[in-house]
């Protein structure tokens, strides 16, 4: 009987052991003060802050690196007058077919679901009726120009969201030259 | 509103039965005689005859179809209306009830200037919902008006209740088979142990019968007992003391080597996103949410403002979303929980301002003492996520793929070949490498990927 006993303890050990391996859990670390920053991560939570959080905003006038003022705000007029007056300001020479194909390929990530690779406004989430309504670029009553797809890539116009986080002022710039390429295509259709 | 609607609904049972008595009309003369302008003048006459309202609007209406005027709302209006509920624009079931036909074809021909000609409804409408412009809209006829109109005009589906019995019946379903080989375990485990019980009881009353008989039960003779004879034999405690510690080095290395090792890390997120459910069946390309992949070392999670570029639209899940295991209220629920962080107001479709951040928990952590670059990555190497994160467009719950070891990277870095081609800044170096190492295809690591200082710095 001490035989069962041992093969018992042996067991509940390993039932033990087995159930420290817990998938909603991390894992054990050695040495964890190797393992953890002391610098602030940035989305780790911290006490600094009021508000806990160490992602804070830059503080109010920070122009960032690089940083391009636009005039044009984000009102009707606004988009009127960027519609009307906004050019891309990358010289002529430079919109080479690398450079469009480098705006085919930020297309293809952050527009194509909805407004479908050849722009019609069929993209996938259009055509699993996930969103609807999503207009052509030959849209007669919307008209489109390099400046009011570079506003609205920047601002966001009704039921479309801004883009000014995913992708840059180059960009943007890029896209927009992609875009008006697939305007006159479906023009030309 | 409640009389609008009713008006649009009597409106539409007429126009149905007018339009069914006119294809009615239309079959039986259509035996005899090709319908000509006689039939359409009888078959309105009698839709007319039947109808009980006399306003302009049922006049026209049997000319328009409801089904084209679906495909052209969808086309043109479903970006910024709904039929049942509010989003850029009003919610337009039962609109043509609420407003003069020639009005509304004015108006979404051109709403400006409508609107600019001081129209009071216009105005009115235009002070609610701005800055809003509705896009004019001037390629569309006056038929394709009527059948948008008409198409808003159907009456509301009642929600199909036998499909929630079915989902339901499917989901206990489901769960009940998965109690079923709890149980089937438990039984079997049951009957084990009874059959042992039964064969001790056994055994004990077979002893007692042969002792009652007078049958001499053969006790076995004391020989020398196992253990000892084994402890006498030095050689084979050895060799099993050996192997005893072998075999135990090996377990203890073994769990050693998984300490700090998070592969399979499935945590519980705080909004349950499903990467299956937008990456895998919405084909939403990996960088449009984790877009400073291209550009910078993290992948970063997104701003909830990237949730919001859909999901300002999208307020729930379609029916076929939902699984046996998730229900769709399950995951409106937590399209809910992203309202709430963002602060954002579906019945007024705007910002409260008042936002709370998601509390994340993050699943891939390399130690502080890597170094790892995600755009050199994903944007200079042209990696595919799923190498290293698995196929997390098949995940519903996101869980690490990797292990995230030294070896594991390694070996990766041992194992692919560096793009040389159309690289012409590297043009010399990747040929003195080459030559240097005396092959044609540089590996990451002889492009020097296994030095200490690349990531250990």
């Amino acid at each position: 009987m001490k035989v069962f006993g041992k093969i018992g303890m042996v067991l509940g050990v390993a039932a033990i052991v087995a159930s420290c391996h817990d998938k909603r859990s991390p894992n054990y670390q050695f040495m964890p003060d190797m393992y953890e920053p002391i610098s602030y991560e940035t989305y780790q939570e911290s006490s600094a802050f009021r508000n806990g959080i160490s992602a804070q905003l830059p503080v109010e006038g920070t122009v960032a690196r690089g940083h391009i003022p636009y005039e044009y705000p984000n009102t009707l007029e606004g988009y009127a007058a960027a519609k009307e007056n906004l050019t891309n300001p990358t010289p002529a020479e430079e919109i080479t077919d690398e450079y469009l194909n480098e705006g085919k390929q930020l297309y293809g990530i952050y527009c194509a679901v909805c407004h479908g690779d050849k722009g019609d406004g069929q993209g996938i989430l259009v055509e699993r009726e996930k969103l609807l309504g999503i207009p052509s670029y030959d849209d007669a009553g919307r008209a489109i120009t390099a400046g009011s797809i570079y506003h609205v890539i920047r601002y966001g116009l009704n039921a479309m969201g801004s883009y000014a986080n995913q992708v840059n002022e180059e960009e943007r710039w890029k896209v927009t030259e992609y875009v008006l390429t697939l305007k006159q295509d479906l023009e030309s259709k | 509103m409640c009389t609008d609607l009713k008006n649009g609904y009597i409106q539409y049972i007429v126009y149905i039965r007018a339009n069914f008595m006119i294809e009615n009309t239309y079959s039986n003369m259509k035996k005899m005689i090709r319908p000509n302008s006689m039939t359409r003048i009888l078959g309105i006459g009698l839709a007319l005859l039947l109808s009980f309202s006399s306003s302009l609007f049922a006049q026209d209406q049997p000319e328009a179809d409801p089904a084209a005027g679906k495909t052209l709302f969808n086309t043109y209006c479903a970006a910024c209306h709904h039929l049942d509920r509010r989003m850029t624009g009003p919610a337009l079931r039962g609109v043509g009830d609420k407003f003069e036909r020639e009005w509304l074809h004015a108006w979404i021909k051109n709403s400006q200037a409508l609107i600019k000609s001081g129209d009071e409804e216009a105005v009115r409408i235009w002070e609610e919902y701005k800055p809003a412009v509705m896009t004019p809209f001037p390629q569309l006829s006056e038929q394709d008006l009527d059948d948008i109109i008409a198409y808003t005009m159907e009456v509301e589906e009642e929600p199909a209740a036998t499909d929630v019995a079915a989902t339901g019946a499917a989901g206990s379903g489901g769960s009940s088979s998965g109690i079923n080989g709890d149980i089937v375990l438990g039984a079997l485990i049951l009957v084990f142990g009874v059959l042992v019980v039964m064969l001790f009881l056994v055994n004990k009353t077979l002893r007692k019968i042969a002792e009652a008989n007078g049958v001499e039960v053969k006790t076995p003779e004391k020989t020398k007992p196992l253990w000892r004879a084994f402890v006498q034999n030095q050689f084979l405690v050895i060799v099993t003391v050996i192997l005893l510690l072998l075999g135990s080095a090996y377990y203890a290395f073994g769990y050693m080597m998984q300490i700090g090792v998070d592969q399979g890390y499935e945590p519980v997120q705080p909004i349950h996103f499903s990467h299956k459910i937008h990456a895998g069946d919405n084909g939403i390309d990996c960088k449009y949410c984790h877009s400073s992949a291209r550009t910078s070392q993290t992948s970063g999670i997104p701003s909830l403002n990237v949730c919001m570029n859909c999901h300002q639209s999208i307020p729930e899940v379609s029916e076929s979303t939902a699984t046996a295991e998730y229900s769709k209220e399950f995951y409106d629920g937590e399209i809910a929980k992203l309202y709430k962080a963002v602060g954002w107001d579906v019945s007024t479709q705007s910002y409260t301002g008042e936002s709370q951040p998601v509390k994340w928990v993050r699943i891939h952590d390399l130690p502080d003492f890597v170094y790892f670059n995600h755009s050199q990555h994903v944007s200079v190497a042209g990696i595919a996520c799923q190498v290293c994160h698995g196929e997390v467009q098949e995940m519903e719950i996101l869980h690490q793929h990797a292990p995230l070891t030294m070896g594991w990277c390694i070996q990766c870095h041992q194992d692919t070949n560096v793009k040389m081609e159309g690289n012409e800044y590297y043009t010399k170096i990747h040929e003195e490498l080459a030559k240097k190492y005396g092959v044609d295809q540089l590996t990451a690591a002889q492009m020097g990927g296994m030095e200490c200082a690349k990531c250990h710095y």
